[in-house]
């Protein structure tokens, strides 16, 4: 028997209670563990899908709304710019739309394949037959798998936002390439296909595109060439908005709100909520434990050694729960990074500093509801704790 | 004998509301060394203070405490709860025994707080549950017991660290003529071939009778001594 093996006993000695209690922190830091996973991967595909020189020019309104097509000639103008590409949403879904939306857009094959290299990897004369197939379509290797579609198959895809002057959704495209990301956190879930064939076949919206894509010099320039850049279409019924790709993705994040922001609020009410469960819980437990805790200190224990084995009490529970919420939520993350919905969020997983600082709040949680209980426990008073006056 | 504990003029008071009671005015001891005490008198008369106060879990206002030639009165808080555990076993009227550990593991608890090795330990907490007779028992858990077993196992855990003076609080205050017998015979066998020095508060004349000599206690000091 040891100081260790009391705790433990004294953890367990009402085991209903005990484990209430680790459900409880468990679920926050289940909670803790799946939102700051997500909201790191999020961070992260901003990063890693954004190459330093590269910017993109959105409309000023949103970069919901469009921009003529002819700027393109015009921006390559402009000094410092070695490349332009452009693509526009279109808005995918393969059979039915609620079920199987994925990421399109319409691009300019050769500078579009040309400018995202680093990204976008095809097997040989798969580059060539994109650029020559003008219903070719080349579709990431995740989404591919997820429809076991294959090169030569040709697909009807449609879109929610534009129609053909039949009336049609549906666009027919056959598979000429099954991409790959140049890095394993590069997202193969989304599908590109010829601009001009849609261009061509829509009713609305022609000799428009979504954004245009920019590569630079150097990024040093990037500041220079996206003032010129706006400064060219200031007052004009298409004026633009010019940032680096990273700002460009980070804002293009925040129209779902501020996830940083929810996410903490979030997981400090959970925390809070916990915090106060625990902590008067806890205080009950050594409060029902006083006359032990006095016979403990009556044999010799000292006061700092029993204010250790209350304060291991809530640092043993707050750790078996946040390694049971943490541990559950890195399994979670790891499934959920093989489904479609992990797909858009990059790689999810449970990185060491998600865990490491996860395991930094257990331990905070263990002192701050474990401190009023050790702290009354180490001033408990003899006589008191015993009823012997 | 020689002299084990001295009490010189101690005083004791407490405080309850804005009014002090005086518990102890200017109380003069002298336990020799292997002596097996009662201590009896009505409630209020401060023999469980007295208890407190030689055990070192309570201080005296004034006056000095010794023990085996040792001055405690000024220990500090962390001198005294070294003190106890070296030197004073104790033994409650309800046990007070942990329920969550086995009989072995009570009375292991006290050497937990040496630095015996886990075997050593273990021998010593067998030897002192053979003394109380209770070797086959070692497993079971405080509620598993009866009373008079739960306070032999008290017992055990008061003497496994093999202290020179045990405090008994009304030890058989909870138990039957029977059992409470055995349990005052178990102290007696402690006190005669062990040399345990044994101080015993109890309102049991009875009880009082395994004593080697009753010292009265009424309001503050003491009245008689019988033998």
């Amino acid at each position: 028997m040891n100081d260790l093996y009391l705790i433990w006993k004294n953890l367990f000695r009402k085991p209903l209670r005990t484990v209430l209690l680790i459900v409880s922190i468990f679920i926050a830091f289940l909670i803790f563990g799946l939102l700051v996973g997500v909201n790191v991967a999020l961070n992260r595909a901003t990063e890693t899908g954004s190459a330093s020189n590269r910017m993109v020019v959105a409309n000023k309104i949103n970069f919901t709304e469009p921009l003529p097509i002819a700027y393109l000639n015009r921006v390559s103008a402009i000094p410092g710019v070695i490349g332009t590409t452009h693509q526009s949403w279109f808005g995918a879904f393969f059979r039915d739309s609620a079920q199987s939306r994925f990421v399109g857009f319409a691009v300019e094959p050769e500078s579009y394949t040309a400018i995202f290299a680093d990204q976008i990897k095809l097997g040989p004369g798969e580059r060539e037959a994109f650029i020559r197939e003008r219903t070719g379509v080349i579709v990431g290797r995740s989404l591919a798998n997820q429809y076991g579609w294959q090169v030569g198959q040709t697909l009807p895809i449609s879109s929610d936002i534009y129609f053909r002057p039949d009336g049609s959704r549906s666009w027919d495209m056959k598979v000429v390439g099954i991409f790959d990301g140049a890095k394993p956190t590069d997202p193969t879930n989304a599908l590109y296909f010829n601009y001009d064939y849609l261009n061509e076949t829509r009713p609305f919206g022609r000799d428009t595109v979504g954004t245009i894509t920019v590569l630079t010099a150097s990024p040093d320039i990037n500041d220079q060439v996206a003032k010129a850049i706006d400064a060219t279409f200031a007052n004009s019924p298409f004026e633009t908005s010019t940032v680096d790709e990273k700002t460009f993705s980070r804002a293009f994040l925040k129209q779902a709100g501020d996830l940083n922001f929810i996410i903490t609020m979030v997981v400090a009410a959970a925390f809070a909520a916990i915090l106060m469960i625990v902590g008067t819980t806890l205080v009950s437990a050594v409060r029902e434990r006083t006359k032990e805790i006095g016979v403990m200190k009556t044999l010799g224990f000292p006061g700092h050694r029993v204010l250790r084995m209350v304060l291991g009490e809530s640092l043993l529970l707050s750790g078996l729960g946040g390694l049971l919420g943490l541990g559950v939520a890195a399994v979670a993350l790891n499934g959920l990074s093989r489904s479609p919905i992990g797909e858009t969020f990059g790689a999810l997983s449970m990185t060491a500093p998600v865990a490491a600082a996860g395991m930094g709040l257990a331990l905070l949680l263990g002192l701050v509801t474990g401190l009023a209980p050790a702290l009354s426990a180490l001033r408990m008073n003899i006589i008191d704790a015993l009823g012997r006056r | 004998m020689t002299d084990f504990i001295r009490l010189t003029d101690v005083c004791k008071s407490y405080t309850r509301g804005k009014e002090s009671i005086s518990i102890f005015d200017r109380l003069n001891l002298v336990i020799p060394k292997g002596d097996f005490v009662a201590i009896m008198g009505p409630s209020g008369s401060g023999k469980t203070t007295l208890l407190n106060l030689l055990g070192g879990t309570d201080r005296c206002d004034s006056g000095q405490i010794s023990f085996d030639g040792e001055r405690i009165e000024g220990y500090s808080e962390g001198q005294l709860t070294a003190w106890r555990a070296r030197n004073v076993g104790f033994i409650f009227q309800f046990y007070n025994l942990m329920p969550i550990l086995t009989a072995a593991q009570n009375v292991e608890l006290p050497l937990l707080l040496t630095s015996l090795s886990a075997q050593r330990r273990k021998e010593n907490v067998l030897t002192a549950l053979k003394i109380v007779e209770l070797a086959d028992r070692a497993r079971h858990k405080p509620k598993e017991l009866s009373g008079g077993q739960q306070q032999r196992v008290a017992i055990a855990r008061a003497i496994v660290s093999d202290p020179k003076l045990l405090l008994c609080d009304e030890p058989t205050g909870d138990l039957d003529r029977s059992t409470a017998n055995d349990i005052l015979s178990t102290l007696q066998l402690l006190n005669r071939e062990l040399g345990k020095t044994i101080i015993m508060v109890t309102h049991d004349p009875e009880a009082a009778r395994f004593a080697t000599r009753t010292l009265h206690l009424d309001k503050g000091q003491f009245v008689e001594v019988t033998t």
